[in-house]
């Protein structure tokens, strides 16, 4: 998502000091907030000076050394699995020098004045703050350098930071970072034109395969040990529901089964009667548009969770339904078809060059194809949870939250305090998948938290909760038109799609895509085509529509990577060739050019389009995965590619189709090209996850709703991949590690090739073609 | 009141006896590296042992497990196989999101107390219950024979 660029912050400051006592309340960054209304055009920021908060690179802020040693970093960003917390860590400790068994981490909680941006979505942590992270802890070294210096009666030129320590040159004396922390604090920070980055080759962190160091099998303890792994693998992690208080309340909620709908009446006697049982509130419903505001409901306050759980189950509730319009009308199925038909007229056009009729008019042959992809849950492992506890005019949080100014602000708003008098602690997420991107149960638990006697109240969603009220995966439908000539030479291409747009939770539905939305793989279309026309007809919102892992790129790129290979087969070409001559040959392309003013707000000229890379991850992935070699029966090679949030990722799928349809993966390849990688090995198993969850995806995912309520209740309906649907084999390959390259994401782009990449296997193991996802039980029989 | 014996430790707990033990154990017992994900015995996240055997807390009661002697994963450090697996995850960085992992690694040990070097299509039987979102399934097959490995070594 985008928030919208009101402001930034520019860490002003002449004289800054570090190592002050970090988790101090003393405000010792002088941030100036600079209102974007001011600025003209020409000023616009990209990256992260643009998002909200903008960047700090305050070594007062990030760094803290003790005069034992002991190095502490803060990390700003929350962590869901993507591996933030020892990436970014890792940069600022192979940036300051430090040894990394010296160095632990401690997560900032929400505020972006002081952190700046904290919105850990978009697959932009490490592409907005390697350089202010790089620079915080290099003025922390130099001050450490500059301290020796003074100790020693040298020239500060003389002292250099090795590995946890300040050596001089000339004598070979040496203080620990320890012993010079306390004259360092007394430095100024320098100037940041005067902070001297060192040269990535100097790096002892960055850019090595990280991870294991425990093992047998290696010995570079040097390399870094994955941050919270220990306490992973025994159970001492905290996650957002391991918060525990002696005096700690636990909460249920039913929730109104239809967006928007109302408590007509609620029996709660036999909840009262359950043992454990408190306290019942029934909660408003908020008017539309939803936002991240709390659904409303009932809710049942307890001593444990089962005895909240056994309350709600024995509450007896009327639901007005009339509140909720339409939406208590919404059926998935009915609602397809509309857009199918919707499909065949024209819609609001975003990109046209060409004369896509005469093209279709006067080709020599044409195909046509719709696509379709289904709502669907997020269901993060751990599901939404959040303690928070209101008293004496202050509010306190813990939380797996992704976006913890949301929840904040949004807690402010719940208990009428100001956002100072709020605290929000952010703990480990138990995955996030742009779920915890929306604050709505932490806001849940702000509402019961004033109910609570200034108790801390805990709200526990269940896997059914979740998956009924989710921010659902947009469904959606693609239509997609070709035109080709004699030669099978592609001349004409026309693509519509419809979806509910995520902007309907914030303003009246706009019944089309945003411009952030047709951006994800839309307007951004790379084929090189005579006639190209794209629009976007209209389709209406009736439930909570919101970020799921790599968002509207997963219809875009099911639809445009599937009809490609639909035209190379009518075009009677292998798929790679067909896909090399669609692209042209590399060259940059700029973003605007297209129509796309987005472009995940990064700079177009810095971050454009760029077919070579494209070209190369096809090319690298084919190669190790030996495409076009003969496949048994049964079994074929499925190959797809897509950029996104400024990343390249091809992929080529073998999958066999059994006699009963079942569908098996052997093995994945993946060619990956985000620029730079600071942590190659979290990087691989991003690009790994996303493949098993991009399975999921072709194979098994939906949420279907039938008068407006989701008819999946738990993972026996709604179907995510367990170890079976997993590739047997997963081979990443990491292409274009050049640190001169713009930074590209790496959380979210593995994913919306996958789906393709395994329906154009199954057509070439079956010559049966799937449009329609998931793929369930439609090769059975 | 209900005896419980947990990682060694017994406790008297006065809960209905229809309570899952997931919660008993959460929110009695205090121990929270066993987790709820799903309270259906569909995802595996609050596995335990009972007697051995690997579990689901989510859907055992209290009731069934008096008397019992139920692991968590807190225990595994002082479990020698439970060690290996726990040093299997580590070495080949397993974990992502870590939220699913306590319930992987409580049925990873268990296959390996009874099946010391189990093939793939073992490992996917005894394994298929567990879910990880994050998709973390590649590196658990291959954590899983790792440990299978440094057991055998260690016997």
């Amino acid at each position: 998502m985008t928030e919208s660029n009101d402001s930034l912050m520019i860490a002003n400051v002449s004289r800054r000091r570090f190592l002050g006592g970090m988790a101090g309340a003393s405000a010792l960054v002088l941030a100036a907030r600079w209102d974007m209304a001011l600025a003209s055009d020409d000023e616009k920021k990209y990256g992260a000076a643009g998002m909200p908060g903008g960047w700090v690179d305050d070594p007062n802020v990030f760094i803290q050394i003790d005069p034992d040693g002991a190095v502490t970093i803060v990390n700003h960003r929350s962590e869901m699995g993507q591996g933030i917390r020892t990436s970014l860590v890792m940069v600022a400790a192979d940036e300051l020098g430090a040894d990394w068994d010296r160095v632990a981490v401690q997560q900032a909680r929400a505020d972006q004045d002081r952190y700046g941006n904290q919105n850990t979505d978009g697959s932009r942590s490490m592409r907005h703050w390697y350089d202010p992270m790089r620079r915080a802890a290099a003025s922390a070294r130099m001050m450490l350098e500059q301290a020796a210096a003074n100790e020693w009666g040298v020239p500060a030129s003389e002292c250099e930071a090795g590995v946890h320590e300040v050596s001089h040159k000339g004598s070979g004396r040496t203080l620990g970072f320890g012993e010079l922390a306390e004259a360092a604090r007394e430095l100024d920070v320098p100037a940041r034109s005067a902070i001297q980055l060192k040269p990535i080759d100097a790096h002892r962190y960055i850019g090595q395969e990280a991870g294991p160091v425990r093992g047998r099998d290696t010995n570079s303890i040097e390399r870094p040990m994955a941050i919270d792994g220990e306490e992973i693998v025994e159970g001492s992690a905290t996650f957002g529901a391991d918060i525990q208080f002696d005096d700690m309340v636990h909460a249920v909620i039913a929730r109104p089964p239809v967006l928007g709908a109302k408590v007509a009446s609620v029996d709660d006697s036999e909840a009262l009667n359950v043992s454990g049982v408190e306290k019942v509130v029934t909660l408003d419903t908020n008017s539309e548009p939803a936002g991240f505001k709390p659904m409303g409901g009932v809710a049942v306050i307890a001593s444990n969770t089962w005895s909240a759980m056994q309350g709600r189950d024995a509450l007896k509730i009327d639901w007005d339904t009339d509140s909720a319009g339409d939406n208590a009308r919404y059926n998935t199925d009915e609602y397809r078809k509309s857009l199918e038909e919707a499909a065949q007229s024209p819609g609001k056009v975003i990109r046209s060059s060409g004369d896509i009729g005469h093209a279709l008019g006067n080709a020599e042959q044409t195909l046509e194809a719709v696509y379709y992809m289904p709502h669907m849950a997020q269901a993060p492992m751990e599901p939404p949870v959040a303690v928070v506890r209101a008293k004496d005019g202050r509010a306190e949080a813990w939380a797996p939250v992704q976006h913890p100014r949301a929840a904040r602000e949004g807690l402010a708003g719940v208990l009428g305090l100001d956002k100072e008098d709020v605290t929000v602690n952010v703990t480990l997420l138990g995955g996030g998948f742009g779920r915890k991107s929306k604050p709505d149960y932490i806001l849940e638990a702000g509402l019961l938290a004033k109910e609570a006697d200034g108790r801390p109240v805990k709200v526990q969603w269940s896997r059914e909760d979740d998956v009924h009220h989710a921010y659902f995966h947009a469904l959606s439908v693609d239509r997609l038109e070709g035109a080709l000539d004699a030669d099978g030479k592609a001349t004409g291409w026309r693509h519509r799609t419809l979806s509910p747009s995520i902007t309907s939770l914030f303003q009246e539905d706009p019944e089309h895509k945003g411009g952030f939305e047709l951006g994800m793989g839309f307007n951004t279309m790379p084929f090189d085509i005579p006639a190209i026309q794209l629009e976007n007809p209209e389709a209406a919102s009736h439930a909570r529509i919101g970020w799921f892992r790599s968002v509207y790129n997963l219809p875009h790129a099911f639809a445009i990577q599937s009809f490609a290979a639909e035209m190379a087969e009518a075009a009677g070409k292998d798929h790679r060739d067909y896909l090399l001559e669609l692209l042209g040959p590399a060259r940059q392309i700029n973003p605007r050019d297209f129509g796309d003013k987005w472009n995940y707000d990064e700079d177009p000229s810095v971050y454009t389009i760029d077919i070579g890379r494209m070209r190369n991850v096809i090319e690298k992935v084919t190669a190790e995965a030996d495409w076009g070699r003969d496949m048994p029966e049964g079994r074929g090679l499925g190959l797809a590619f897509h950029h996104s949030f400024q990343s390249y990722t091809a992929i080529v799928i073998d999958a066999e189709v059994g006699d009963d349809g079942s569908v098996t993966i052997h093995n994945a390849d993946i060619a990956f090209d985000c620029g730079f990688q600071v942590n190659p090995e979290r990087i691989r198993s991003q690009l790994e996850g996303a493949c098993v969850m991009g399975i999921g995806i072709a194979l098994h995912s939906e949420i279907t709703f039938r008068e407006g309520r989701v008819q999946e209740n738990n993972f026996h309906q709604f179907n995510v991949p367990r170890m079976e649907h997993a590739p047997k084999q997963v081979r990443t390959h990491l292409v274009n590690n050049d640190p001169d390259l713009p930074m590209g994401g790496v959380g979210e782009p593995g994913l919306p090739p996958v789906a393709p990449a395994v329906c154009n296997a199954i057509y070439a193991a079956t010559g049966k073609r799937i449009r329609q996802l998931p793929v369930a039980d439609q090769l059975a029989g | 009141m209900t005896t419980l014996t947990i990682n060694g430790t017994t406790h008297e707990l006065n809960v209905p006896d229809d309570m899952p033990l997931l919660w008993a154990i959460r929110d009695i017992v205090q121990l929270t590296g066993t987790k709820f994900g799903c309270g259906m015995a569909l995802c595996g996240a609050c596995t335990v042992h009972l007697d051995g055997e690997a579990i689901r807390s989510c859907t055992t009661t209290v009731g069934n497990a008096d008397g019992g002697s139920i692991t968590t994963i807190e225990a595994m450090s002082d479990d020698p196989v439970g060690q290996q697996v726990q040093n299997a995850w580590l070495d080949l960085g397993v974990a992502q999101c870590g939220y699913c992992q306590a319930g992987q690694i409580m049925s990873a040990t268990a296959l390996l107390k009874q099946n010391t070097n189990p093939s793939d299509a073992e490992i996917q039987d005894a394994m298929n219950g567990n879910i990880c979102r994050c998709g973390t399934y590649n590196r658990i097959q291959h954590a899983i024979h790792y440990a299978a490995d440094a057991v055998q070594e260690d016997t």
